[in-house]
């Protein structure tokens, strides 16, 4: 990612914010926010729209959100300068999470036996 | 990890802070001291652990007897709980009541709150060189929301219809669809325990990574300390799928809703007037989501406390240090991805099946690492057989026999047929009775001359510690033989209506034999000759408060970890001087030096420095 | 010894303590709320064929509060980059707003759901289904408004009113034929079953067997919907009353402690900006799939 970002936030520069560098991110935050207002937008109006299958359109409405929560949590909660410790516990959390969701709705799938040929 | 030995700047900042004095409710009961709250909480889950105990030598008696009225407690029972105790004969809605409040009382306010809040609390600090946890209102407010839940549970059997009836699972329909409220108040305890177990596993985590005094790498914390690290994050990400899955139950019974009710559903032979569309099955996914990464927040403290003792009496160093720790993050990372397990019966498919068998036998191997360790370390040591040494000692072979015995159950085919009967408990039970009990008693005996400047009586610690060992054996070993023969967990009446002496089942294979009923009368009264056994200990506990053996020093077993550096008992703010850490966590018996232990934070001799 | 790392960051780990916490903090919410998430595919791929609802949702509404949550956010960040650039008032500008933003997002969430508290599904004696806006009631009759969308309850489903075949993914709305009644899926025009006023229809009430609004118990989509939603909210009330405190009596601590409080301000934020990710989720799967 952006190498002025993480400077700003590493330890050495921390808590000696330049007034020069927070203009920068602020600039950057508008410009994350105009994305989140039109990916607002964009969700609505895909979703009037039909794709062929149901399944396409909820794939296209998860896709829009993804980046969403990736602006939101790249640059308004700065993760993408942020420090190995919090990914390594965001990591594992989203890696048990997608488990659990996996694995039960696997279980509740005709894919979860095993079939046997005659 | 980085060393930070570099950073003593906050040393120099100690200041009147330890001085100004507290009034007797900020000291003794809003504390927001480390040690307070963990006395605090060893005595709750200690009086949880004795009523759970008691609820089951009730059912024992029902058992051993069925239909029978309760000698000395039943008047008791009939006087407290009105006609489901009528003559002092336990009725089935009060067995099951009892049945589902043990389960949960015994893990949720006994095992955990003692293992990982408790002791987590008192000793995690000191051993890592810090002043208190990192957020010492969060941890006040973890005890107190703890407290409430207890309070609720507890009230619950007052109730009209009594406590909860539908076992510590509470499995949909069942529990959504009993008449009484006792499910609802079973929840609501719940959700406190639940934020309870959160806020405190936030505080540990957040303690372990940031209060680590200078030089206390990752490699040097005691193995106590990783335990409950793990545990920590157990909690962590383990309970809130259970918050979630208790929140939609808690819908279920209040606001209608179906969210584990499937589509007509029948009850007593007539449609409920639901909604449907739910799913029975998703409580137990997200219920066993929780609860089997639970299972290991049960034991893994337990194994931090054992090599804390082991170690200590056996005067060497731990073999495989870090074979250890990686075990055990193999055991939290595994443990989250084998739950399904518990649901063999469920007509899951096979298919997956197969792949939580698989992840079943693989989470065995870092156990078995970590009890390997355990062994080899005892070989060649001086051992010290002191009353926590026993305890721990004894843990080896009983964590062994439950651990082992629940591969058969990890196997889907095997589990067909153990599945719910006494086999189950006679494992699980192996695991956490004499399992993390006993390192719990280890942990105990060991801490408590830190804690109270005083000893606990060794004699009574051995009364204690032969007589809890065999009638521990005495009451599950038995179970295992009763469950092979078949016999279901869930029985009131002791399985007689199942045995060859009701002649109803003339002819009737796998009719359970005389024996087997027989085994029923033998562990009764092993459970009951057991809570006669732990009357020495609380008698030691309180007595030895106040007559006990002084200490003759801060350092009374000859440890290396911080804990034992400090004033005894600790006070506000545990170090006078910030310590500052030069080695690993067991330097027992190191060749050449002065004596047979080097603390943690003691420099090295100018002689030995390279 | 005071316990360090309070307000400056450990050199190793480049945090310090509170921000640490709110992350572990998270990470569980991010379980309890993918618990719920898990809960509600398995509802949705487990309901009966063409018995999820679609377009109950008022989808204009769920826009305009997205994009209130999403103004929210950028204000939380706004404020504490201005404290960061030691610009006081203008911190209180940005954290006053959020605030708004924090009531204006409850304000139109209480109304949906008074529009789903209101909106009642009637079975009658002679098994007929009614749907729609509560007008009036008394002890005599119910007047209801009928819309173009229902959700289709296992009741109705057994009595005829089931899917349509031809209006599965029923995105495309097509005007109803002034359908009084609920169609049931065999007939292709209403019956007229009862007295019609206007747009209204009016049901007798001893020819009510059943009665029931949409509220949770009423459908599992219209559970998994009020119990997101309802938590979702829980956490803005949480957040909000947070930051209301630091708006007000906590503001002291700027001038005390000045560094603290923009960390508790981060802090804060962090949270908000958790609340607001659920609800980029909530809103598609809810409102539009």
């Amino acid at each position: 990612m952006s190498q002025t970002t993480h400077d700003t936030h590493s330890p050495a520069a921390h808590g000696s914010h330049g007034g020069h560098d927070l203009q920068a991110d602020l600039r950057k935050y508008m410009i994350v926010f105009g994305a989140l207002i039109v990916g607002t937008i964009v969700t609505v109006l895909a979703s009037y729209i039909h794709f062929g299958s149901t399944s396409i359109n909820i794939a296209v409405a998860l896709l829009i959100a993804s980046v969403k929560v990736f602006l939101v949590g790249g640059y308004f909660m700065h993760l993408i300068s942020e420090k190995k410790m919090i990914f390594a516990i965001l990591g594992s959390t989203v890696f048990f999470v997608i488990g659990l969701m996996y694995l039960i709705i696997w279980s509740m799938e005709p894919t979860s036996h095993i079939h046997i040929p005659h | 990890m980085q060393s930070s030995s570099t950073h003593t700047s906050h040393a120099a900042q100690h200041d009147a802070h330890d001085h100004h004095e507290l009034g007797f409710w900020q000291k003794y009961v809003f504390s927001t001291d480390h040690k307070v709250i963990g006395i605090q909480y060893a005595l709750t889950s200690l009086l949880f652990l004795l009523f759970g105990f008691f609820l089951m030598g009730m059912m024992r008696w029902q058992l051993a007897y069925p239909g029978k009225p309760i000698p000395i407690f039943g008047g008791l029972l009939e006087k407290m709980l009105g006609s489901v105790a009528s003559g002092g004969i336990m009725s089935s809605d009060l067995y099951n009541a009892f049945g589902a409040m043990h389960g949960t009382i015994m893990v949720f306010l006994g095992i955990v709150p003692l293992a990982f809040a408790a002791f987590g609390n008192y000793v995690v600090p000191l051993q890592i060189g810090a002043p208190d946890m990192a957020f010492p209102k969060l941890n006040m407010a973890s005890y107190w929301v703890y407290f409430l839940g207890g309070v609720i549970m507890v009230f619950s059997f007052f109730i009209p219809g009594g406590a909860a009836q539908s076992g510590w699972t509470s499995y949909s329909p069942l529990a959504t669809v009993t008449p009484t409220a006792g499910q609802t108040y079973w929840l609501v305890g719940m959700v406190f325990l639940i934020t309870s177990s959160l806020l405190g596993a936030v505080n540990f985590l957040a303690t372990i990574i940031q209060l680590r005094a200078p030089g206390m790498t990752w490699m040097r914390l005691p193995f106590f300390v990783w335990a409950q690290f793990v545990t920590g994050f157990l909690l962590l990400l383990a309970f809130p799928p259970l918050e979630a899955a208790g929140l939609m139950q808690l819908m279920d019974k209040v606001a209608g809703t179906s969210f584990f009710l499937p589509t007509g559903l029948m009850v007593s032979g007539k449609p409920l007037d639901i909604s449907g569309g739910g799913s029975p099955l998703l409580w137990q996914h997200l219920f066993w989501f929780l609860a089997h990464p639970e299972v290991y927040v049960l034991i893994l403290p337990g194994m931090g406390i054992i090599a804390e003792v082991l170690c200590n009496n056996v005067r060497k160093p731990i073999w495989g240090y870090k074979s250890l720790v990686y075990s055990v993050f193999a055991i939290g990372f595994v443990s989250f991805i084998v739950w399904a397990h518990h649901m063999y019966l469920t007509g899951m498919g096979t298919a997956i099946s197969t792949f939580f068998q698989t992840t079943t036998m693989i989470i065995s191997i870092p156990s078995i690492i970590i009890l390997t360790v355990f062994f080899i370390t005892l070989w060649g040591g001086s051992i010290r057989f002191t009353t926590p040494m026993l305890f721990a000692l004894a843990f080896l072979p009983m964590f062994g026999i439950g651990g082992l015995t629940g591969l058969p159950l990890g196997f889907n085919f095997v589990d067909l047929h153990m599945h719910d009967t006494y086999y189950v408990i006679a494992h699980f039970h192996y695991v956490v009775a004499p399992g993390t009990i006993f390192a719990l008693f280890a942990g105990l005996y060991f801490w408590y001359p830190k804690a109270t400047g005083r000893f606990m009586s060794e004699f009574w610690g051995k009364v204690h510690f032969w007589t809890s060992f065999v009638f521990m054996n005495l009451i599950f070993f038995p179970m295992f033989i009763q469950g092979m023969a078949g016999m279901s967990r869930r029985m009131y009446d002791g399985g007689v209506n199942y045995s060859v002496a009701n002649s109803a089942n003339d002819g009737m294979i796998g009719a359970l034999s005389s024996s087997i009923i027989g085994s029923n009368v033998t562990i009764s009264v092993a459970a009951w000759c057991l809570g006669l056994s732990q009357i020495p200990f609380i008698i030691n506990f309180f007595y030895s408060m106040v007559r006990g053996k002084k200490v003759e020093s801060d350092n009374p077993w000859h440890s290396t970890t911080l804990e034992w550096q400090t004033p005894t008992p600790p006070p506000h703010g545990n170090f006078a001087v910030a310590p500052v850490i030069y080695r690993g966590p067991y330097e027992y018996s190191v060749p050449g030096a002065s004596k047979d232990y080097t603390p943690q934070n003691e420099p090295d001799a100018p002689s030995r420095k390279k | 010894m005071d316990i360090p790392y309070t307000v400056k960051e450990r050199e190793d780990t480049g945090l310090y303590n509170a921000k640490l916490g709110i992350w572990l903090f998270l990470a569980s919410e991010v379980m309890l709320f993918g618990a719920l998430f898990s809960s509600y595919i398995l509802l949705r791929v487990g309901a009966s064929p063409g018995t999820w609802p679609h377009s109950i949702l008022n989808v204009p509404l769920g826009t305009l509060n997205t994009i209130v949550l999403i103004v929210s956010s950028i204000t939380v960040v706004m404020a504490w980059a201005s404290l960061k650039m030691n610009k006081f008032g203008d911190w209180r500008k940005y954290q006053g707003i959020t605030l708004l933003c924090a009531l204006g997002f409850l304000g139109i969430k209480s109304y949906e759901y008074y529009d789903k508290f209101t909106h009642y599904e009637v079975i009658t004696n002679d098994g007929k289904v009614f749907d729609g806006h509560l007008v009036m009631q008394d002890t005599e009759k119910v007047v209801l408004h009928p819309g173009n969308h229902r959700v289709i309850t296992y009741a109705a489903e057994q009595l005829g009113y089931g899917p349509k075949p031809e209006a599965e993914h029923g995105h495309e709305v097509e005007k109803a034929p002034a359908a009084h009644e609920a169609t049931p899926a065999h007939e292709a025009t209403a019956a007229h079953g009862a007295e019609a006023v206007e747009e209204h229809v009016t049901i007798a009430r001893s020819n009510i067997k059943r009665m029931q609004n949409y509220g949770p118990y009423h459908h599992a989509y219209l559970a998994i919907y009020f119990t997101l939603t309802g938590l979702h909210a829980l956490h803005v009330i949480g957040g909000a009353l947070v930051m209301a405190y630091f708006f007000g009596p906590g503001a002291k601590m700027w001038k005390s402690e000045p560094e603290r409080f923009i960390n508790r301000i981060e802090v804060s934020g962090l949270f908000w900006h958790f609340v607001d990710l659920v609800w980029i989720f909530l809103f598609p799967v809810l409102y539009l799939l």
